[in-house]
């Protein structure tokens, strides 16, 4: 099948050709900065920025390891997902201390079996509440997706001031989502229902630097 | 005055009163959301409307170089790039890309895009299984309708029209409690998505300088279409493309905002390329159309500026006739004033049968105060009424003019009429035989007279001044 880049090109050409090159708009200057929305930035640090954001969009922030189990327990649901690397520090923990069943590897058959999954964050924007998740850092794309309960690993080092930084900060990584909040839809009369075909429950899970 | 109503009239006056409530408090809401956030997060919210049109208005003045360069950028970064002359090439080139990979059953995100091609009953037709995954677009599917709003599809439906849908079709027993027929969806598309090969999708917005797609959704649905797909297919309008990542900012600022009054949407994907090789979930392949279909010839026309559209639906909202109509009154895939500019546009030599949809405005341009990339809307609603003019094309319905043009062109009809204006404020409008005016009365009041002072006010005024020259 023939590629219609040739036409579509020439097409394109053709009808700017007929426009005066004086009556062509030139790239406009602008600061990013003003594209900052600081009426949400009026938190002491970037961290309660975020976290501020983050609830207003119904992301649930958790502190520490002891209110994630506990947290967890009241969910109900005892088989999740850890990525790998977090194996020894949150994993184990939950499996050795409260009886969960962790597993390391997403299995796609058994997708709907994960009552969470706990993935690494690779940022957060304070701004907007959102958490950053790119393919480099996730262990599986899925395993933040499919689960009812997703928990991003974050660190506070982790988290962007606005919108543009994090753009600025994207690097050569083919696939990055930002997460604000849990996935919800207003299709049916309008009426808020959260958890459509990603988590009903999004949390960050702040926890120490290195 | 003709007898016979304009086609979005009749097809108000029709509207269940019900589907006419729904649309109306749902316009009406959806832009006190979009003031309000906009008003409380910017400063001057206009001037960053501005800036958006300028950053697309360059880009469009300057389409040639952007795509090479978005091609060139996705091509590095491992994508292929096709262009699409057409709605027939594009849903060829999609055909294709799954039969040479031998994939029978596919999942959609939501994307006007391929609405706009028919895709899904194309593919249907050819033995592949296209399968809508956003809840209002996958509702429309299983009903064989059209989405309505650009980003409400379903808010001409309620609550007890999805649940018969959904019964009728085993998806459970009849039950209209919104959150039961979200989690039915997401247990139903669930098994969808992981059957299918490929993940089709439209995008946003494309950066040239990365050639990064980005594709926004609050479902999670174009994440989830990808995610366990080997294959990624985009559709993207030639017009999507802008200069650089920083670029996005502006418009993901704006976008999210005049949709849904969100400050962003939840799910915010950049995507240039197959998954990272150490990614196990996403799409091996990543094919980017970029599709034409009319598009480089309004770059042509005295409407280019319609091509900024990021179609966010504010103009849709705010529409006092969309408000009365619903999107389906403009029989086109793009409804509101949006639509009546694009679709006449994008209809290309069926211009005539779209002719009349610039018409219904009453030209107040309150789309254009909302438009997040302020696109002058009403100036291409006239300059397209002005174009139907040029063909000498009757459109249907729609009133004549002349008796209007012979009064205001003789200035004694025009004190005559001015004279008897008031006269119409002691009829009763109600029991009129005059051909047309029940018609016209349906959807709308007659305001009171307010006609026939200004000859007197003047004629004093100058009195008063002591110039006493009669006009």
């Amino acid at each position: 099948m023939k590629n219609d880049r040739p036409e579509v090109l020439t097409n394109v050409k053709q009808s700017l050709a007929r426009k005066p090159a004086a009556a062509r708009v030139e790239m406009p200057e602008y600061d990013l900065a003003d594209l900052t929305c600081e009426s949400r930035m009026l938190f002491s640090s970037l961290r309660q920025s975020f976290y501020k954001n983050f609830q207003a969009v119904n992301g649930l922030v958790i502190d520490t390891a002891a209110e994630l189990i506990m947290f967890l327990k009241k969910q109900g649901g005892y088989s999740g997902y850890c990525d790998p690397k977090l194996h020894e520090t949150i994993g184990n923990r939950l499996k050795e201390e409260s009886g969960f069943t962790i597993s390391k590897k997403f299995e796609r058959n058994r997708a709907d079996e994960y009552a969470f999954g706990i993935t690494q964050a690779t940022g957060a924007i304070a701004e907007s509440g959102s958490l950053i998740l790119n393919d480099y850092d996730t262990s599986d794309r899925l395993a933040a997706l499919a689960p009812w309960i997703h928990i991003a690993v974050l660190k506070e080092s982790q988290i962007h001031r606005t919108i543009s930084d994090a753009i600025a900060a994207m690097g050569d990584c083919p696939n990055t989502v930002w997460v604000t909040g849990p996935s919800k839809t207003a299709d049916i009369e309008g009426i808020l229902v959260e958890g459509v075909h990603g988590p009903g429950i999004q949390v960050a899970f702040l926890v120490d630097e290195d | 005055m003709s007898s016979k109503p304009q086609p979005v009239d009749l097809f108000a006056q029709q509207l269940p009163l019900e589907t006419r409530q729904s649309v109306m408090s749902s316009g009406a809401s959806r832009t006190a959301g979009r003031k309000a956030v906009l008003e409380n997060d910017f400063s001057d919210p206009d001037a960053l409307r501005r800036l958006a049109g300028q950053i697309k208005q360059h880009t469009l003045d300057h389409l040639d170089q952007y795509l090479e360069q978005a091609e060139a950028s996705l091509q590095k970064a491992g994508a292929a790039v096709y262009y699409a002359a057409d709605a027939k090439a594009a849903r060829r080139r999609i055909r294709l890309i799954l039969e040479e990979r031998e994939i029978h059953r596919v999942v959609k995100a939501k994307s006007m895009a391929t609405e706009e091609i028919h895709l899904n009953s194309y593919l249907e037709e050819h033995g592949i299984e296209c399968v809508e995954t956003d809840l209002g677009e996958f509702i429309v599917q299983l009903d064989g309708d059209t989405p309505s709003h650009i980003v409400q599809p379903i808010i001409h439906k309620n609550r007890r029209q999805v649940a018969s849908a959904f019964e009728s079709h085993g998806l459970g027993e009849f039950n209209d409690d919104p959150e039961v027929i979200t989690q039915r969806a997401r247990a139903h598309l669930r098994t969808k998505y992981f059957k299918s090969g490929a993940g089709i999708t439209g995008a946003n917005f494309v950066s040239a300088e990365s050639g990064r797609l980005v594709l926004v959704t609050n479902e999670g649905n174009a994440r989830f279409s990808l995610a366990p797909n080997s294959v990624h297919i985009a559709l993207v309008g030639i017009e999507k493309v802008v200069p650089r990542d920083q670029d996005l900012a502006v418009f993901l600022n704006l976008l999210a905002r005049s949709a849904t009054g969100q400050q962003l949407t939840v799910y915010t994907q950049f995507i240039n390329g197959p998954k990272a090789s150490s990614q196990p979930s996403g799409p091996r392949e990543m094919h980017v159309i970029f599709l034409d279909n009319g598009r480089g010839d309004i770059l042509d026309s005295n409407c280019r500026e319609i091509l900024r559209c990021i179609r966010c639906g504010a103009c849709q909202n705010v529409c006092p006739v969309y408000r009365q109509a619903s999107g389906h009154a403009y029989r086109a895939t793009y409804g509101g004033p949006v639509g009546a500019v694009l679709s006449p546009l994008l209809s290309g030599s069926n211009f005539v049968d779209l002719a009349d949809l610039p018409k219904a405005s009453s030209l107040c341009g309150a789309c254009r105060e909302v438009c997040p990339v302020d696109i002058p809307i009403p100036d291409m609603l006239l300059k397209l009424r002005n174009r139907a003019h040029l063909l000498g094309l009757k459109t249907r319905h729609v009133p004549s003019m002349e008796p209007f043009v012979k009064l205001a062109t003789k200035p004694a009809l025009w004190k005559m009429a001015m004279i008897l204006g008031k006269a119409i404020d002691l009829l009763p409008l109600k029991m009129q035989k005059l051909p047309g005016i029940q018609e016209w009365l349906k959807l709308r009041t007659l305001p009171s007279w307010k006609g026939g002072e200004f000859r007197r006010w003047m004629k004093k005024h100058q009195r008063r001044k002591g110039k006493g020259k009669r006009v």
